[in-house]
């Protein structure tokens, strides 16, 4: 991430604002933040086609115009490609306490070339006894689960 | 007229658009919810690699045109998607009165995603930088494309008398029109040379073998008489289309054309 001396207050500023879809975890913490100075925040897509973007956006220019930011540009890039391995531990256990089970490590995903089917532990028991209900849940980034122990459903954040 | 670069980055951008078009007509009529959603999910991940590709090939062409103008601006005959993107959910037989073939949809899926997974693959180190990373961040999407549309294509052919039944009609039916996808021509052999694109030619072994592997797993049958050595070569990235893409185009376009500059 690109830092200067504003950036540790624009971090702050920005750490403020939650993701629109899973209200417990900033923009920060999620790892869609990729540069923070006085000069231009950089912000990156979870998903191409992730319809909240717009709303991060807006938020970000309505968060630095009230605190005398208003010169600061605000840039989208897609490169390098986010991946759930920048999230922070402070996000994953965020999403574990919300009730979805964070995602595994995505670097073993780039060496082999298909997606190997992973069963998280549950997020209410912890349990690993749990099963696929379907690759696509609420919203592009999870899948939807069950655990076979307490037979709670959950979201599971894909690994990306 | 289009570079031949612009053009190359313009015909991916509209096989995604299209086919991510094709699957949000599932919302709201998906088989059970989760498929639904699924449905709804993948299309979603085809209209975001399709804004990035087509803001791309605007950028190359430097009219000063944009996504939405090349989205919703454009004539049938100035889109360069492949038919296999455009063919309707119902499938391809006469007088079919369901709005949906189910299987037709996920074989269709399992063709063009596992596609997507060799051509991302082989465009992570094209030499256009952008192209490249638009790859790299794609790869990762379609990978979870493939593997939903592997699963439902085994659970349909090894499935019952009837879901198998339908799976294979889906496969001989589609086949044909995936000849398209590794035809190559003189504009894209010379992008191959500058190292910009991927030879469509040369990704037809690794997609071949890899649909082999799941049709046997699903007990269904490679169609005998396609392959591109059997002659029908849909040209749907020519910009010549089936009579489908017109009504698509309508209903993907009307609101755009009837409120030019509308915002949310």
């Amino acid at each position: 991430m690109k830092l200067n001396s504003d950036s540790h207050h624009l971090i702050g500023l920005l750490g403020s604002i939650a993701d629109p879809e899973i209200p417990v975890v900033s923009i920060v913490d999620l790892g869609i933040v990729r540069e923070a100075t006085d000069e231009m925040v950089t912000i990156t897509p979870t998903y191409a086609g992730c319809p909240a973007m717009h709303a991060i956006e807006s938020e970000i220019r309505a968060k630095l115009d009230a605190h005398g930011y208003s010169q600061t540009a605000i840039r989208t890039t897609f490169d390098p490609a986010w991946t759930t391995d920048w999230m922070t531990d402070t996000a994953r256990a965020a999403l574990k306490s919300y009730g979805i089970a964070p995602p595994a490590p995505a670097k073993q995903l780039e060496q082999s070339g298909t997606v190997p089917i992973y069963f998280p532990a549950c997020p209410q028991c912890n349990s690993r006894h749990t099963e696929r209900l379907s690759e696509f849940g609420s919203t592009a980034c999870k899948a939807l689960y069950r655990c076979v122990a307490c037979r709670e459903p959950f979201d599971y954040f894909k690994a990306l | 007229m289009m570079s031949p670069h612009a053009s190359y980055v313009l015909r991916l951008g509209d096989s995604s658009l299209i086919l991510g078009q094709r699957l949000a007509e599932w919302c709201g009529h998906g088989p059970q919810l989760e498929e639904d959603i699924a449905m709804a999910n993948i299309g979603l991940d085809l209209i975001g690699q399709a804004r990035m590709l087509l803001s791309h090939a605007a950028a190359l062409e430097g009219k000063g045109r944009d996504e939405d103008q090349l989205a919703y601006f454009r004539n049938e005959r100035e889109f360069r998607n492949f038919t296999l993107c455009e063919l309707p959910n119902s499938g391809l037989e006469k007088g079919k009165t369901q709005a949906g073939d189910y299987a037709f949809t996920i074989v269709r899926n399992l063709f063009y995603s596992a596609y997507q997974c060799e051509l991302w693959t082989a465009l992570a180190s094209s030499a256009d930088s952008t192209l490249a990373a638009i790859a790299a961040k794609s790869l990762k999407e379609s990978r979870y494309h493939y593997r939903h549309a592997a699963d439902w294509t085994i659970r349909f052919g090894d499935g019952s008398a009837l879901s198998h039944q339908k799976a294979q009609r889906a496969v001989d039916a589609l086949m044909p029109y995936t000849n398209e996808l590794f035809a190559t021509d003189a504009d894209e052999a010379a992008l191959v040379a500058q190292g910009i694109a991927a030879s469509s030619a040369d990704l037809h072994d690794a997609w071949k073998c890899a649909m082999e592997a799941i049709f046997q797993e699903a007990t269904l049958k490679m169609p005998t008489d396609s392959g591109p050595s059997a002659g029908f070569i849909s040209q749907g990235k020519l910009g010549l289309h089936s009579e489908h893409m017109g009504f698509l185009l309508a209903e993907m376009q009307s609101l755009a054309r009837q409120h030019p500059g509308a915002r949310w």
